[in-house]
């Protein structure tokens, strides 16, 4: 197993978290991602080190923000080495149907959904193709494949990851770098636990496997993507949704 | 693993096959193969293996048969035990184009690379869903997703395995069971190698972005990843495994 350095954009949140401890366990020095200033950072820094993740480091900085997210990477380069490995997973939802949504509503969830994966990746991109071996996972989502009302917003950004991975993989399979996406169904994290209960059990209830993803679940999948045996596959889609939806 | 899983690779003896098998057993499975009654070499096979320190249980099974299907799965798992994971695997090429194909050969690629599923996975599933813990892996090809000139029977037959894994995954997700369909692009088999240098060269490599065949390592690596138990949420999903050549 060779050591590398991974970058997981939203490295804080439900998945982010799960994703993080697993690329730690397979050997890798992990750059957490977070908002400048988030207020729980030191906290969930603290929570990694009780739980004996020694490599794992936070990464300050505005993914959404093009200039931001090149500080960012810079400062990973400078402290821990040249990114791998990144995992393009911040996301935010802002949930309206499109007669009520806001320009501001549409705007907030490409940014950080969509323009931010293109925003790291360039920043990334060309180190891992000089280097010949790069892993780029995007954390796309099944309401990304099958639309969800009221989400006009966050469908486009996550089916255009999609887009966004086929195409760049093309553009860089030469060089040993794989470009995927991941594409989880409703996962259990505090976003979905945060739905009205009686809602979330009619959510659950139409979920064929009749339960939610545990973040842990999600975080094997991106583990498997990342590793050398993966090398083949790229531009692909993988759903992981307890049969919610298929393709 | 708490308890050693038993699995069965049908065509565990080809060139992805072996691959497959191999690399189970190295993961700790108990692994059991099956071979078309046809294959005469199965025995070398089974002695190179065993020099490789690899017992294999190895049945000879047409995978067309439902009831020689239903008798050999009776019979491994008299002498193995219940299975608890199976990749359908078995296939076979008739390759002509629509114009020249006979109803014999659409018959033949049908029974062994469609029905065959069917006939193996109605063996397993009710032991399957009883001890609530079962790993179906159907192998398509990245040619039932985009179709293949002269391989209507081939692609049929492949697409067809997805819809089979889709409406099975629905009737068994509760019970802890998962079913998946894989889709390699091309893969360096001895089926593949075969085809001449020039044409692999000319025609074959240029239409795969990565510009490599896979390896059978690779896809035996997909399937251990789906055999786990953290891939459990994974059920009904069709996963490329093809280098870039097929994107949707």
């Amino acid at each position: 197993m060779t050591k590398r350095i991974a970058l997981v954009t939203g490295g804080m949140g439900g998945i982010g978290t799960a994703v993080c401890k697993r690329l730690a366990e397979a050997g890798h020095a992990v750059a957490a991602n977070c908002l400048p200033g988030y207020p729980k950072k030191d906290e969930w820094l603290a929570q990694m080190r009780r739980e004996g993740y020694a490599d794992v480091h936070a990464a300050e900085g505005d993914v959404a923000d093009f200039a931001s997210a090149g500080a960012m990477v810079r400062r990973i380069e400078a402290e821990l080495g040249p990114v791998d490995i990144l995992v393009n997973n911040a996301g935010i939802i802002r949930d309206s149907v499109m007669k009520k949504m806001s320009p501001e509503d549409w705007l907030a969830v490409i940014n950080t959904n969509l323009n931010s994966a293109w925003y790291v990746t360039k920043h990334v991109i060309e180190g891992m193709s000089e280097r010949g071996w790069g892993r780029v996972v995007n954390m796309s989502s099944v309401n990304g494949q099958k639309g969800q009302f009221g989400q006009t917003n966050y469908s486009a950004a996550k089916a255009g990851l999609h887009g966004f991975a086929k195409a760049l993989a093309q553009e860089v399979i030469r060089k040993g770098v794989t470009v995927n996406s991941v594409s989880p169904g409703y996962v259990e994290t505090d976003m979905v636990k945060a739905i009205r209960p009686d809602v979330l059990d009619k959510l659950v209830a139409s979920i064929p496997i009749g339960r939610l993803a545990k973040p842990a679940e999600i975080a094997a999948l991106v583990g498997f993507l990342a590793s050398d045996e993966a090398g083949y596959i790229t531009g692909a889609n993988i759903a992981i949704n307890g049969g919610m939806y298929m393709v | 693993m708490a308890q050693q899983r038993i699995a069965v690779v049908t065509g565990g003896m080809g060139g992805l096959g072996e691959s497959i098998s191999t690399k189970m057993a190295d993961a700790g499975y108990k692994v059991v193969v099956t071979y078309s009654p046809s294959n005469t070499k199965w025995k070398a096979w089974l002695d190179e293996m065993k020099g490789k320190g690899y017992a294999f249980g190895a049945y000879p099974l047409d995978v067309a048969s439902f009831d020689d299907c239903a008798a050999k799965v009776e019979q491994v798992q008299k002498d193995i035990g219940a299975i608890d994971i199976l990749v359908n695997n078995a296939g076979i090429t008739r390759d002509m184009t629509f114009k020249k194909m006979s109803k014999a050969d659409w018959d033949a690629v049908m029974h062994t690379n469609l029905d065959s599923c069917f006939n193996m996975t109605k063996q397993v599933m009710d032991g399957m869903i009883d001890r609530n813990w079962g790993r179906v892996i159907n192998v398509s090809s990245v040619n039932g997703q985009k179709g293949a000139f002269g391989q209507t029977n081939y692609s049929a037959a492949k697409a067809g395995i997805h819809g089979f894994t889709k409406a099975l995954a629905l009737e068994v997700a509760k019970k802890g069971v998962t079913v998946n369909t894989i889709s390699p692009g091309y893969i360096g088999t001895k089926m593949v190698t075969a085809i001449p240098k020039e044409i692999l060269d000319s025609k074959i490599l240029p239409q795969i972005p990565i510009g490599r065949l896979g390896k059978p390592d690779e896809v035996a690596g997909l399937i251990i990843y789906l055999c786990s138990e953290e891939a459990a949420f994974v059920t009904g999903a069709n996963i490329s495994i093809n280098g870039g050549q097929h994107m949707y």
